[in-house]
């Protein structure tokens, strides 16, 4: 190798990324790194304040004072989430507007489970538990991630979000200890929510299309198929602890891998809900669509403000 | 129960409900504000008047022998005694800001009097809202000037929340027999002496903002009565819903 | 400038308690410094994390580039006397 080259700024960056060191916001990177973090950051700043709606749905109708108080602390903490995150696409050169148009025209995706619907209560547990627990597996491995700003939301977001699972939870225990209808409304919630949280995990490791780059640039640090696995082996004891019931016939323990061995997940489902055709796509962008458009008169407003003060 | 807590708890129960229904109003907004930032501030603020709600639920509970979710989730339209101006629809943006101005330029006034009662909890629980309000308080001031000398759009709507509005400020500072008995015994806040230090500070902030104090004359009051618009019901259902449908039981 | 949406973009800085450098937590979108102050309570100190906030607004913020680095940092590299370690103490004083 030339001498030149080995002074390179595509050397020196594969040699921070080689040796653990982060890359930071003014560092020079090779435009596939920028743009591949660009999608993943903002698609995880997207998901966190489209999953605001459907939590949201039962801000209004929240069964206890108690309740209502900590689902309102936990929406706004899923906003401060999205704020961090846009924070950190934006050290990249993504401005917000940018990255909102993006969500807007469809250029830019968001967790694909917040397109099924909240129908009862129970469904407030099941998110917290089961969306937020396969979400912080995720985050927890994010962490390491390669790019500072990024990493750096991401510890913030895991201490923040330690509550969010627990509260779930919790909400699930309390129904799972309730009447027969409570009970019900537990079960109907994990039937619905369990096989949707394996798929926020995306597709297996051999089909990802932007894994195997992310992986060598460390901005992804485990693959989707390992990811999953953890989720499961932490969720399935949880689940039992409470009496509910796994909707998986194929799931059993595997003493000999020390893992859950569990059933192959419906894609087609995922790309049928992924492509458009889920009970809530259109309902959730026309949401944040309306509410940005609502919210014009008022940034008007402030800009106009502004100005005459300067 | 003595007469006294008789009457405290009532008073106690009213001024949960106002913080309970512009808590809930409140609610409304999320993921619908102008901006993200926005959006997380005026969570803040509605996790401020839940807590407030909850606080005197539970003064007035301990006294009455009901829970704060029984007194929240199981009283009807009748019994529920807070301000009208709270109760009607959020509106746009302006609405609700401007409505949060005139209520915060009160509840400053308001809760610093009520520090002084005699009864502790409630000079306590005054004293937390205190500081909760002049954050409510600084922030609305802002946006009512920078509706007011924003854009004409912004001054047209915010003036027109102004005009909606003005036909329910007078409710907030009539004192009735229950509010006369417990300001003898220095236990509430006399709200009515309020009124002329709250009207000089409104007109000035309006003023400032090159908006215009309403002229209207129609006035609407009830709300202490159980008498409400036909918002409030609403409200209740959608708020009460999970209590209704699944009653006693525990979540 | 071409959008005429765009919010200016303010880095904020939050001192956790009494004692402590402040910290540069991230950033958020407000029209002025007041309103950018009372958006980074709301958003960066829910918990209470803060005991005194700072915002700048990011275009004020002028950063040392990758390619200064050299020039900046490496004649650093050569002053071991700036060190505490640099300096031998005699066996019976063992500490300074």
């Amino acid at each position: 190798m030339a001498e030149a080259s080995l002074e390179s700024p595509q050397h020196r960056f594969d040699n921070r990324i080689e040796a653990e060191e982060k890359i930071e916001p003014k560092d020079w990177m090779p435009d596939g790194y920028r743009k591949n973090l660009i999608r993943q950051i903002s698609q995880h700043a997207h998901s966190e304040v489209i999953g605001m709606q459907p939590e949201g749905n039962w801000l209004t109708r929240a069964p206890t004072l108690k309740r209502k108080c900590i689902l309102l602390a936990k929406i706004q903490d899923e906003g401060g989430h999205g704020l961090y995150l846009y924070s950190a696409a934006e050290t990249l050169g993504a401005s917000r507007e940018e990255l909102v148009e993006a969500l807007h025209t469809g250029h830019a995706k968001y967790a694909s489970i917040f397109n099924y619907p909240t129908l009862t209560w129970a469904d407030i547990g099941a998110i917290g538990w089961l969306v937020d627990g396969a979400a912080i597996v995720n985050q927890i491995s994010l962490q390491s991630t390669s790019y500072g700003p990024y990493a750096r939301a991401m510890v913030r977001i895991c201490k923040e979000e330690s509550f969010h699972q627990r509260q779930g939870y919790e909400i699930m225990v309390k129904l799972a200890e309730g009447n027969a209808t409570q009970r019900a409304m537990a079960q109907d919630a994990l039937d619905r929510w369990w096989w949707p949280s394996l798929m926020m995990f995306g597709p297996h490791d051999a089909e990802s299309a932007h894994s195997a780059q992310s992986m060598r640039w460390k901005i992804k640090r485990q693959s989707n198929d390992d990811l999953r696995q953890k989720f499961v082996d932490q969720t399935v004891p949880q689940a039992e602890a409470i009496g509910l019931r796994i909707p998986d016939t194929k799931l059993v323990w595997n003493a000999a891998r020390g893992h859950y061995d569990f059933g192959e997940i419906d894609w087609n489902e995922f790309n049928r809900v992924v492509s458009g055709n889920g009970l809530c796509n259109r309902q959730r962008l026309d949401h944040h669509k309306q509410a940005h458009e609502d919210g014009e008169w008022v940034r008007d407003a402030l800009r106009a403000y502004a100005e005459k003060q300067a | 129960m003595n007469d006294t807590d008789s009457l405290l708890t009532r008073y106690a129960i009213r001024l949960g409900d106002d913080a309970m229904v512009h808590g809930q109003r409140l609610c409304e907004w999320s993921s619908n504000a102008p901006t993200l930032e926005e959006d997380l501030a005026l969570a803040n603020v509605a996790l401020d008047y839940l807590g407030r709600a909850r606080m005197l639920y539970s003064l007035a509970g301990n006294l009455c022998g009901q829970s704060e979710d029984e007194l929240a989730f199981t009283r009807d339209t009748r019994a529920f005694q807070n301000l009208l101006i709270l109760e009607l629809p959020r509106g746009d943006f302006a609405f609700t800001l401007v409505r949060q101005f005139l209520l915060d330029e009160f509840e400053h006034l308001f809760f610093d009097a009520l520090t002084a009662s005699a009864n502790e909890m409630l000079a306590a629980i005054a004293g937390k809202t205190r500081k909760e309000v002049a954050y409510h308080r600084r922030r609305s001031q802002e946006w009512l000037r920078r509706f007011g000398l924003g854009t004409a759009e912004s001054a047209r709507r915010a003036q027109a929340a102004l005009d909606t509005l003005w036909g329910y400020v007078d409710e907030m500072f009539a004192v009735d027999d229950l509010e006369a008995t417990l300001i003898a015994e220095g236990i509430a806040a006399d709200r009515a002496v309020l009124r002329a230090t709250w009207q000089a500070a409104v007109t000035h902030a309006i003023e400032a903002a090159a908006l215009t104090v309403p002229d209207t004359t129609w006035r609407i009051e009830g709300g202490r009565q159980g008498l409400h618009t036909e918002h409030l019901g609403h409200l209740l259902s959608e708020m009460q819903f999970m209590q209704r449908a699944y009653p006693g039981l525990s979540w | 400038m071409t959008n005429r949406n765009l919010l200016p973009l303010w880095e904020v800085f939050v001192r956790g308690r009494r004692g402590l450098d402040h910290i540069h937590v991230g950033s958020l979108h407000a029209y002025d410094a007041e309103q950018a102050l009372e958006y980074a309570r709301d958003a960066y100190t829910r918990r209470g994390e803060g005991a005194s906030i700072w915002v700048v607004e990011s275009r004020h913020i002028t950063a040392s580039q990758e390619a200064d680095a050299e020039s900046f940092y490496d004649p650093m590299d050569d002053k071991p006397y700036r060190h505490a370690t640099y300096y031998k103490l005699p066996d019976a004083v063992d500490n300074m």
